[in-house]
């Protein structure tokens, strides 16, 4: 079937697996490892190419729950099971996931394939750092458990890991107890980027904050933005009832979301909450997910699809190499629908994690030929400032930003020699990366190329 | 609540126990498949349900249903909903060329359903309360040349359930029959999706809201009702000739 994630971008045709339990699906890894490179999938929430291969071998039935311990707060689950099964059955016992990504359809075992971050990165780091273990089969069938403290280096390469060391079966989630699930929010606007940044270091002690980027505001006003922090509110309600959304039934022509529309939605969104209160108490969804209330809001971006450019960069140069991003969009006249701005705190220890001690700004940008120019002298910028892009968003950056920028991939390549050294699992995106074509071309020369 | 399930392990019954599970409804699971029965009783459990018990039976078996149902009420006691899901959607032309591969099909969504609603009427009737839920599809409504023997096994537990449903009214039981569309699950899975399929976990919430609201039949999404009302009427000088 022709296949995709988030963005629409790339489309391939792949072959989906959809195993009922463990066993199955280690008889169908047996199965079709000769066929091409098979590729893990949870939700599909990924933005690029992480979750496609010719096979592609998806979660979607390891979705049930093994056991709670409510005491201790950990919860074992599916691989399969998303973040939103998680709260429902967490909150009502007063815990929380102490890591959420601004989707709560994502798998436990994409969050932790990607270590995903949320918008509290600079008091509570990233997903992985609250597993606790899980267990993941390997390319010869045998599955094993990792943690901090058994298969060490296995723990460390699989978290934020794409699905390149195998697949996650299951896993253990140490959960956080909180005070109630609604959130006292406060929006505060701010003028410009050094604004923006300066109420961000001021507040850094608030548990969650983001800031929405105007991203098409120019000269004074470059990086003006609405900043959301956000604190659980004492109030101890654990309610999990949650808002009906509306859907995007079908995709829209992509000239509904131009530069103008963009401009438009950019700036009467800016003024809108401009004007509105500054505090309220909201429920987590909408505090959280607020895009998830639009289902298939992807589909707004037409039939080329959409990229998300999410980068980071270190503190120290993130006033100066964030300006000259923005320069570059605004100069392009390339519009964001979405731009968002986060801080993040201290790397941990996994090889390929994306986050870093600096600031993460995320934008989207409707898929037409002159865009990926402009996003190779992105590239140039992230990278002359010590900075990477996000692995789970990416679907076009070469072998040679990646391998600049994500300094462990030589210790994640010796690692995925030894477990997988004919590459049976592998993505578009780590062909493109130079994680999976390199030995397979030495070692591999049997096997079926797309 | 206490309901049983027959195929709880079917996408379509697992998506419902779930919901049913939110709630805190004691449940009793009745499935072919060990590993992934004993997996959903754990997951259900975890969800919020009790559950009171589990068996594994292959159910086309009909010696067995018997003492298997004693076993239900032995721990449920009494049941408010039972619900039946369990199916095989057999390949067409085996069974055209393979009376056994049709009978085969016949046996496990017709017969053995039918051998368990004749147990559940007298459960029911002694109770004098309660609903019996079974999933046929749409398939049953008419003939097609695609599928036409399980439609015609789908439209034989159709039948009997409106007869069913006449002779249980006046003991105050409640049956519903539950035609789902396209449903993206693992009976499907070789399948291209298009627009008209819908999700197990959708099809979930209309079969708990309909039993909630004791409708006799769903359809499930609602507009395969239309759908299904426009390819009954087609003229059958026509419809012989359809392929679809
Ligand atoms: C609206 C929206 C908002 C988002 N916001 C954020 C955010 O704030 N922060 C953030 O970090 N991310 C964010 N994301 C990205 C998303 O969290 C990640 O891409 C996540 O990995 C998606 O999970 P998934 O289950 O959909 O995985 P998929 O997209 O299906 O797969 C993603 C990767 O995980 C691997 N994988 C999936 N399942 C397994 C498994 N069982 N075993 C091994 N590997 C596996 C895949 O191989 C692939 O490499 C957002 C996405 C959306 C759509
Ligand atoms: N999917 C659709 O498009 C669709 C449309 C209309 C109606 N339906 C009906 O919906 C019901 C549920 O199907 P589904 O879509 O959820 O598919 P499914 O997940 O494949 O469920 C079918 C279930 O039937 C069970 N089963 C088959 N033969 C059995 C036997 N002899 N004993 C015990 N269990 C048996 C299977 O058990 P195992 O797991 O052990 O094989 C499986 O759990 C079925 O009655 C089906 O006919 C489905």
């Amino acid at each position: 079937m022709i296949l995709d994630s988030w963005g629409r971008y790339p489309r391939t045709i792949a072959t989906v697996l959809e195993p009922l339990d463990g066993p199955a699906l280690r008889r169908l890894l047996q199965a079709h490892a000769s066929e091409g490179k098979i590729i893990p999938r949870g939700a599909g929430r990924s933005y690029g190419d992480s979750a496609l291969a010719e096979l592609v071998m998806s979660s979607r039935f390891l979705d049930g729950f093994l056991s709670l311990d409510s005491e201790n707060g950990i919860i074992h689950c599916g691989a399969g099971v998303s973040l939103d099964s998680v709260l429902r059955v967490v909150i009502p016992k007063q815990l929380f996931v102490p890591v959420l990504p601004g989707s709560k359809f994502v798998t436990v075992g994409g969050a932790i394939a990607a270590d995903v971050h949320g918008k509290n990165h600079h008091i509570a780091g990233s997903f992985c750092d609250h597993i606790v273990g899980f267990n993941l089969l390997l390319s010869s069938g045998e599955a094993v458990y990792c943690s901090e403290t058994e298969n060490t280096e296995l723990f460390h390469a699989s978290c934020g890991g794409m699905g390149l060391t195998g697949i996650i079966l299951d896993a253990k989630l140490k959960l956080q107890s909180v005070p109630g699930v609604f959130i006292n929010r406060r929006s505060i606007v701010s003028e410009n980027l050094a604004s923006t940044f300066e109420i961000l270091e001021d507040n850094n002690t608030n548990t969650y904050s983001v800031a929405w980027l105007d991203c098409l505001a120019q000269g004074e006003s470059l990086g003006r933005s609405l900043i959301f922090l956000g604190n659980h509110a004492s109030n101890p309600n654990f309610e999990t009832r949650t808002r009906r959304g509306i859907n995007v039934p079908v995709t829209t022509p992509s000239f509904l979301l131009n530069k103008y529309s963009m401009g438009l939605f950019n700036s009467s969104y800016f003024n809108l909450k401009k004007l509105l209160h500054k505090s309220d108490t909201v429920n987590y969804d909408s505090y959280f997910f607020p895009l998830d209330n639009i289902g298939n809001w992807n589909r707004l971006y037409g039939r080329d699809g959409f990229l998300q450019y999410q980068f980071v960069v270190p503190s120290e140069t993130a006033l100066e190499s964030i300006t000259e991003v923005l320069k570059k969009v605004s100069a392009a006249g390339k519009g964001s629908f979405l731009s968002v701005l986060k801080k993040f705190g201290k790397a941990n220890k996994n090889w390929l994690s994306f986050p870093l001690e600096g600031y993460t700004l995320t934008l989207d940008f409707k898929r037409e030929k002159s865009l990926f120019p402009l996003l190779d002298k992105l590239d140039e910028i992230v990278l002359k400032h010590s900075g990477r892009l996000y692995l789970a968003k990416d679907a076009r950056m070469t072998e040679s930003t990646f391998k600049q920028s994500y300094p462990n991939w030589e210790k994640f390549l010796e690692l995925k020699k030894s477990i997988d050294p004919e590459n049976i699992f592998g993505s578009l995106q780590s062909d493109r990366v130079g994680l999976t074509v390199e030995n397979d071309r030495k070692e591999n020369k049997g096997r079926k190329k797309a | 609540m206490k309901i049983l399930i027959m195929g709880a392990t079917s996408a379509i019954a697992k998506a419902t126990a779930r919901l049913y599970a939110e709630t805190g409804a004691e449940l009793f699971l009745i499935a072919r498949n060990e590993v992934r029965l004993e997996e959903l009783v754990a997951d259900l459990d975890v969800r919020g349900a009790k559950i009171s018990g589990h068996l594994t039976l292959d159910i086309s078996k009909t010696a067995g249903h018997k003492k298997a149902l004693e076993t239900v009420l032995s721990s449920l006691e009494k049941i408010d909903l039972a619900l039946i899901c369990h199916g095989d959607l057999p390949d067409q032309a085996a069974c055209e060329n393979s009376f056994k591969v049709a009978q085969k099909a016949i046996n496990v969504n017709g017969l053995s359903t039918i051998s368990l609603l004749t147990i559940f009427a007298d459960i029911f009737k002694t109770q004098g309360f309660g609903s019996i839920a079974v999933i046929t599809s749409v398939a049953g409504d008419r003939g097609r040349q695609p599928n036409f023997v399980y439609g015609a096994s789908k439209a034989l537990v159709s039948t009997y359930l409106q007869g069913l449903r006449g002779a249980l009214l006046p003991h105050g039981v409640h049956v519903i029959d539950i035609k789902p569309g396209l449903v993206d699950s693992p009976m499907t899975a070789a399948f291209e999706k298009g627009p008209l399929w819908s999700s197990p976990e959708l099809v979930a919430k209309s079969i708990v809201k309909g039993v909630s609201k004791k409708r006799l039949v769903i359809y499930t999404p609602g507009y395969w009702r239309l759908i299904m009302m426009v390819v009954v009427s087609i003229p059958e000088l026509i419809f012989q000739r359809l392929k679809f």
